[in-house]
């Protein structure tokens, strides 16, 4: 599987905020954009993913075959928002992803034990701290397989302990044969990564 | 491609539209759902009309059907800006969006519009024929008001739904949604009206306005969630 972007270009609002992104990823390789506020990283992210329209260039997913045709059948989008519902327990919202997107490599409990949140997942959402919210969201991304990782700002909130476990997790991933674009102002203590830092040339 | 696997792929598609009606209708009946609003907005709306109205039981009995359709209209309305909105908060939104490429966003629309029906509206069908007894109604005029408002409220959750999908955006879309929606509802409650009528007044038909009712609940089963698909595809951000 191959995640192209060649000449991309992209805007808010009818501004363009970076322009000119060319890179390409194949199995097994990551991608961490870093730029300052406002240089487009969010909006870079979101228009791999296919939630915002290109406004230059293109960005092609290749090789995915029948079952992911395009990005955005093939990635997982973790954006600042943990799309997790706060009245209902971790593992009914696990649960629901689970069935929505297709089931993946860990069950529901198995992903909570992964993220360091066995025992709690009869808890409603709402009764989380900040990171371990951040915890159960990326925990989402281990219910159900997608060969492509879109992760903004990951590790926000996350402790020490929880970023070296999100580490292992992404390296897991990409041995796996896994791509991963990831915007973040932190190390990601993921080795190899290529890097992309936006706002200087674009 | 062969029949099994078209089976495969519905049985599948399926399953992951159950996931999110259960998903829905839960948290509708958890606290914050909001599930009892519309109820109790409908019960406060019928139990005023008496002391307003005046004591005229023969009065009352003639505008009953009427009341009801218009206080469950409006009752409708209240719910229905949270449809997306509630979603969009916590980033679930962008989540269902991408979902595009495996199953259509127009089936998750219409799954989230009968979750909606289900959860806050069916309330209000069931609480119906209680009210009924407010407004002095005979049995054979609460029987079919109840059953117009069965077929006939599902139109007005899914045009609601395409109005709900263009304010998402919007942080007190609520208004602007029953402004947008009201002039196309106009049709589903003078149907409905005009069948709980005819179910009692003696040379109105029944029958006619009652399958134009249903005709209009099917139509826009297709119509609403495509539009309101269409709306939530274009308005991300």
């Amino acid at each position: 599987m191959r995640l192209i972007a060649e000449n991309l270009g992209g805007e808010r609002g009818g501004e363009s905020v970076f322009s000119a992104i060319e890179f390409a990823l194949g199995d097994g390789q990551a991608l961490v954009v870093t730029g300052a506020n406002g240089a487009g990283k969010s909006t870079l992210l979101r228009i791999i993913a296919g939630l915002l329209p290109v406004a230059a260039g293109r960005v092609r997913f290749e090789g995915g075959g029948e079952d992911f045709p395009s990005a955005a059948s093939a990635c997982h989008y973790l954006g600042h928002l943990n799309a997790m519902k706060t009245a209902l327990s971790v593992k009914e919202n696990l649960c629901f992803w689970r069935d929505f997107s297709g089931a993946g490599s860990a069950g529901v409990e198995d992903a909570l034990e992964t993220v360091g949140l066995g025992g709690i997942g009869h808890l409603p959402f709402g009764y989380l701290s900040t990171g371990q919210r951040r915890r159960a969201a990326i925990a989402k991304l281990l219910v159900s397989y997608r060969p492509l990782w879109l992760l903004d700002e990951p590790t926000a909130g996350l402790d020490k302990a929880s970023e070296e476990r999100f580490g292992g997790l992404m390296t897991q991933h990409l041995e796996e044969g896994g791509i991963i674009v990831a915007a973040t102002h932190l190390p990601l203590g993921i080795d190899r990564a290529k890097a992309l830092r936006m706002g200087e040339s674009g | 491609m062969s029949g099994r696997t078209e089976g495969g792929a519905w049985a599948k598609a399926s399953h992951i539209m159950l996931a999110l009606f259960l998903r829905d209708i839960r948290l509708s009946i958890r606290a914050g759902g909001g599930a009892l609003t519309g109820v109790i907005f409908f019960l406060a709306v019928i139990a005023t009309i008496p002391f307003g109205v005046g004591p005229d039981l023969r009065l009352l009995a003639r505008i009953g059907p009427a009341i009801l359709w218009i206080a469950a209209l409006l009752a409708c309305l209240l719910g229905l800006d949270r449809l997306f909105q509630a979603d969009r908060e916590d980033g679930s939104l962008d989540l269902l969006v991408l979902g595009n490429d495996r199953q259509m966003l127009a089936l998750t629309v219409l799954t989230k519009c009968l979750a909606h029906w289900a959860g806050s509206v069916l309330p209000l069908v069931v609480a119906a024929p209680l009210l009924g007894l407010f407004m002095n109604m005979e049995p054979a005029g609460i029987g079919a008001t109840a059953l117009t408002l069965l077929v006939g409220t599902p139109a007005i959750t899914f045009i609601g739904a395409a109005g709900a999908a263009v304010a998402v955006a919007l942080p007190r879309g609520g208004l602007l949604i029953s402004v947008l929606v009201l002039p196309l509802t106009i049709p589903v409650l003078i149907f409905g009206v005009s069948a709980s009528y005819g179910a009692v007044a003696d040379p109105d038909p029944f029958l006619q306005p009652f399958l134009i009712l249903a005709a209009l609940t099917l139509f826009l089963a297709v119509l609403g969630p495509v539009a309101a698909a269409l709306a939530l595809r274009h308005g991300t951000d």
